[in-house]
C-alpha cells in the first residue's frame, strides 16, 4: 500500500520535505499566493503523513534507527572507526515517536488554520518559509540520535522562531518579545554546545547512545548536565526562568504561538531524553528528580497565579502554558526521583511518568487550540484585551464551543483528556508526595477558576454594541481547531487506549536506557 | 464497559464512558424536573421584565460584568502575595539573563555537591 | 602548562563576555558579548581537536593512515554559519527596534512586562 521505499526513508524525508518546500516557497509566492497556499499545505500534509507512517511504524514494529549516508541501518559503526558510530544517526524509539505525532496533528491543523488566519498579511513568502523551518526543527530535535545534530536543529528551531515572533512588528512590541527570547535561547544554545564539547573531549563520541555506554558521571559530565538541563528548562518555559514566555507567546501570531508551543514541548523532550537516556541511572536520581519536581511545582504555582490578573488574553494563556510545563516536569521528575529503585517505579514511578508524557500530548492539542481560538477572536474583534470584550458567544459560536472545550481540558474536567492526564499525575504523585499532589489539584482549581473568567468576559453577557457586526471565523480557521478540538474530546473519551499505545511505550523507552544504547550498538 | 476507554492510574481506575453514562442520566432527570414546572409566560406583562421590582433595564453594555472587575477579592486578599510576585517580572532583558546564569549556577552548585 | 592556555583563554573570554551581556545598556554592546561568548565556545571546540603530535586529515602526501578525527572542526566550522545567521537576526532586531522605540537602551525595551 504504502511504498517501501517512503517508509525505509522516512526518518530522512520527515525532514527533508519540509526543508526544500521551505526554500522554495518564496519562488513559488511569485507565481501567485494561491499556488503558494497550496503548496504549503500541500508540504505541510506530506510531512504530517511522512511523520505518522514512521511514528506508526515504531510503534508497531519497534525502535527505528537511520543512518546518513549508509546503505543499510546496520551500518551505523563502519568497520574501520575504531567502534564509534561517526556517522548523523536518526534514533526513533516511541517516546520519539510521540513527539513526532504531536508535531504532525498540530502543524497540520495550524497550517490549515493560518492559511486563512494570515491571508490579509504581508511577507508571507517568509512567513511560510520560516514556518516550514520551525517544523523541519522541530522534527529533527525529537528524532536525532546525534547530540550535535541536536544542537543544529535547536538553532535552526530558535532562528525561525525568532524570526516569526517579529513577523507582526506591530510598533516594535513584537520584536522586543522576540529580541528577549533570541537573545536567552542563543546564550542556552551555546550552554549546550559547550557541553556536547566536554562530551566530545571526554568521550571522543557525538552519538547520544555511545556517550550513554560510556557514561562516568565525572565532575566534568556534572557540568554538561546542569548546562543542558538549565539551557533546556529555559527554553521550555519553567519558572524562575519564564520570563521570556509570556512576552513572545502574547506578541507572536497566534498560529504560532500555538506552534511554539510544541517547539517547548520538542525541548522538554530533549531535557528528558539527556536526563534518562544519557545520563540514566549514573546521576544522582533523588537530586536531579527534586531539582525538577521543585522546577515543576514552582512553573505551576508561579505560572497559575500569575495568569489569573492578567488583561491580556494571550499573556494569560502563555501563563497557563507555564504552568501547564509544570505538570510535565512534575510527572516525570517523580518518575525520575525512583530511577533505580524498581519496586517504586513499578509502584508509582512508570504512572507518574506515564502522566507526566500523557500530559505533554494532551498540553500540546488543547493549549493550541485555546491559542488558536483567540487568534480568531483577534481576527473578528481586533483587540487582545479582556476589559474591552464581551457577548462573543451570540456571534462566534463554533469558536466559543472550542474555547470551552480547550478550557475544560486544561482545568483538567472529565471528560477531557486533559483530566486523564491529570488524573494519573495527582494519584502517583499522591503515593510519593502527598504535598506535591496537593499543590497539583490546588493549581488545577486555579486554572479553571482562571479560564471561568476569560469565558465570562470574552463570550457571556449581552451582544455588545460596539461587536453588533462580528462574524464566526472563516472555515478554514475553523476547521484547524476542530481537528484540535477533535482529538482532545477522543483522548478524553479513550485514554485508556492512548495511554496503552502511545503513552506507556514511550515511558518506558525512556527508562529503558540498555535498549537505547544497544539499538545503535547493537549486542557487542 | 468499552474496556479500551478504562484509565488505570494506579489507585485505581476511571472510565469516561460510563461517567458519561451518569452525566446523561442525570440529564434526564434534571429534565424531567424541568418538564414538570410552569409552562409559559404572557408576553407584554410585567412577567416579561428583567427586574421584578420594577426598576428600568439597564444599557447592554451596562450589564457585562468586565474581566477586570472579577476575582476582585481574591486579589485584595492574596496582596502580599502579588506585591511581591509582579514586579519580579520586570521586563528587563538583563534580570532574564541574570535569572537563567544564576538558575544554572545555583544547579551547578547543589548537582555537584550532591554526586 | 601551555597546553591548558587555549582553556584559559576561553574562561577569560566568557566572563569578558557575560559581564558584557549582563552590564552593557547598549543593545549592540550586549549582542557583542555574544558574539564574544560564541568565540569563546569556537575556541573551545577547536581546542579539544588538537592532538599532540596527531597528522592533520590531509589525504595528500599524508605519511600514515592514522590521522586526526576532524569533528572538532567540522562542529566549529557549523557553530560559525550558526553564529552568523544569529548575529544578522538579532542587529536586525536592533534595527528595527531603534526605529519605532527611538533608543536601543536596554532600560527603555521593557514594554512587555508584568
Amino acid at each position: 500500500m504504502i511504498p517501501q521505499f517512503i517508509v525505509e526513508n522516512s526518518p530522512a524525508l520527515m525532514v527533508i520535505v519540509p526543508l526544500v518546500a521551505a526554500f522554495i516557497t518564496p519562488f513559488i509566492g511569485r507565481i501567485s499566493s494561491g499556488i503558494r497556499s497550496i503548496w504549503v499545505g500541500g508540504a505541510m500534509a506530506v510531512t504530517s503523513a511522512i511523520t505518522l507512517i514512521l511514528a506508526f511504524d515504531v510503534y508497531s514494529a519497534g525502535t527505528r534507527l537511520y543512518v546518513f549516508g549508509a546503505r543499510a541501518a546496520s551500518a551505523a559503526i563502519p568497520p574501520d572507526s575504531g567502534g564509534i558510530p561517526i556517522r548523523i544517526i536518526f534514533e526513533v524509539d516511541p517516546m520519539s515517536a510521540l513527539m513526532l505525532v504531536i508535531t504532525a496533528i498540530s502543524g497540520f491543523a495550524i497550517i490549515l488554520y493560518s492559511l486563512s488566519s494570515e491571508r490579509s498579511h504581508t511577507g508571507l513568502e517568509s512567513y511560510y518559509t520560516l514556518f516550514l523551518l520551525m517544523i523541519t526543527g522541530i522534527l529533527g530535535m525529537v528524532s536525532t540520535g546525534d547530540i550535535f545534530n541536536f544542537f543544529v536543529f535547536l538553532e535552526i528551531l530558535s532562528l525561525a522562531s525568532a524570526g516569526l515572533i517579529a513577523y507582526r512588528i506591530d510598533g516594535g512590541v513584537a520584536v522586543e518579545a522576540a529580541l528577549k527570547y533570541f537573545v536567552l535561547s542563543t546564550i542556552g544554545a551555546l550552554a549546550i554546545l559547550v557541553a556536547i564539547g566536554i562530551y566530545y573531549g571526554e568521550y571522543n563520541a557525538l552519538n547520544m547512545a555511545m556517550i550513554a555506554s560510556r557514561m562516568q558521571f565525572s565532575l566534568l559530565d556534572q557540568v554538561a548536565l546542569v548546562l543542558i538541563i538549565a539551557a533546556l528548562a529555559m527554553k521550555c518555559g519553567a519558572v524562575p526562568m519564564h520570563f521570556w514566555t509570556p512576552d513572545a507567546y502574547s506578541m507572536a501570531p497566534s498560529s504560532i504561538t500555538a506552534l511554539l508551543v510544541v517547539a517547548s514541548q520538542a525541548s522538554l523532550y530533549g531535557l528528558f531524553r539527556i536526563v534518562f537516556s544519557l545520563y540514566s541511572v549514573t546521576l544522582n536520581a533523588v537530586m536531579v528528580g527534586w531539582l525538577i519536581i521543585i522546577l515543576g511545582v514552582l512553573s505551576m504555582v508561579v505560572g497559575v497565579t500569575m495568569a489569573i490578573p492578567q488583561k491580556n488574553v494571550k499573556r494569560l494563556m502563555a501563563y497557563h502554558a507555564v504552568s501547564q510545563t509544570g505538570y510535565m516536569l512534575l510527572g516525570v521528575g517523580v518518575g525520575l526521583a525512583v530511577l533505580g529503585n524498581q519496586p517504586l517505579l513499578d509502584a508509582f514511578g512508570y504512572l507518574a511518568m506515564e502522566g507526566g508524557i500523557f500530559h505533554i500530548i494532551n498540553h500540546a492539542m488543547y493549549k493550541g487550540l485555546l491559542f488558536l481560538t483567540a487568534g480568531a477572536i483577534f481576527l473578528r474583534v481586533g483587540t487582545y484585551n479582556l476589559n474591552k470584550m464581551g457577548g462573543l458567544g451570540h456571534s462566534m459560536k463554533w469558536t466559543m464551543v472550542f474555547f470551552i472545550i480547550g478550557a475544560l481540558a486544561i482545568a483538567g474536567i472529565p471528560p477531557f483528556n486533559g483530566f486523564a492526564s491529570k488524573l494519573m499525575i495527582y494519584e502517583s504523585v499522591f503515593m510519593f508526595n502527598p504535598v506535591l499532589a496537593v499543590i497539583a489539584m490546588v493549581v488545577s482549581i486555579l486554572t479553571l477558576a482562571s479560564f471561568v473568567k476569560v469565558f465570562h468576559s470574552i463570550f457571556m453577557g449581552p451582544k455588545l454594541p460596539e461587536f453588533a457586526d462580528v462574524k464566526e471565523a472563516p472555515l478554514a480557521m475553523l476547521l484547524g481547531m476542530g481537528i484540535l478540538a477533535l482529538v482532545v474530546v477522543l483522548f478524553g473519551l479513550f485514554p485508556g487506549i492512548v495511554v496503552e499505545n502511545l503513552i506507556t511505550p514511550a515511558a518506558h523507552a525512556l527508562v529503558d536506557q540498555g535498549a537505547y544504547i544497544s539499538t545503535v550498538l547493537g549486542g557487542a | 464497559m468499552d474496556l479500551t476507554s478504562t484509565l488505570i492510574t494506579g489507585a485505581g481506575s476511571w472510565n469516561p464512558l460510563a461517567w458519561i453514562l451518569g452525566i446523561v442520566v442525570a440529564a434526564i432527570i434534571a429534565w424531567l424536573i424541568y418538564s414538570v414546572g410552569e409552562k409559559g409566560y404572557k408576553p407584554g406583562t410585567a412577567q416579561t421584565e428583567p427586574f421584578i421590582s420594577g426598576n428600568p433595564e439597564p444599557e447592554k453594555g451596562m450589564v457585562h460584568v468586565r474581566s477586570g472587575n472579577l476575582y476582585w477579592g481574591y486579589l485584595e486578599a492574596l496582596k502580599g502575595y502579588y506585591a511581591r510576585l509582579v514586579p519580579l517580572h520586570t521586563g528587563d532583558l538583563h534580570d532574564y539573563v541574570l535569572w537563567y546564569l544564576g538558575i544554572t549556577a545555583l544547579f551547578l552548585v547543589l548537582v555537584v555537591i550532591s554526586a | 602548562m601551555f597546553w591548558n592556555l587555549p582553556l584559559i583563554a576561553v574562561v577569560a573570554l566568557t566572563i569578558i563576555a557575560l559581564a558584557t551581556i549582563v552590564f552593557k545598556k547598549n543593545l549592540i554592546k550586549v549582542f557583542l558579548g555574544i558574539v564574544i561568548l560564541e568565540s569563546a565556545v569556537n575556541l573551545f571546540l577547536i581546542s579539544l581537536g588538537y592532538r599532540e603530535g596527531g597528522i592533520a586529515p590531509i589525504y595528500t602526501n599524508a605519511p600514515s593512515s592514522a590521522m586526526v578525527l576532524p569533528t572538532p572542526q567540522a562542529l566549529t566550522l557549523t557553530s560559525i554559519v550558526i553564529g552568523v545567521a544569529t548575529s544578522a537576526l538579532l542587529l536586525s532586531f536592533a534595527i528595527i527596534i531603534w526605529k519605532k522605540y527611538g533608543s536601543i537602551d536596554i532600560e527603555m525595551i521593557r514594554r512587555l512586562k508584568e
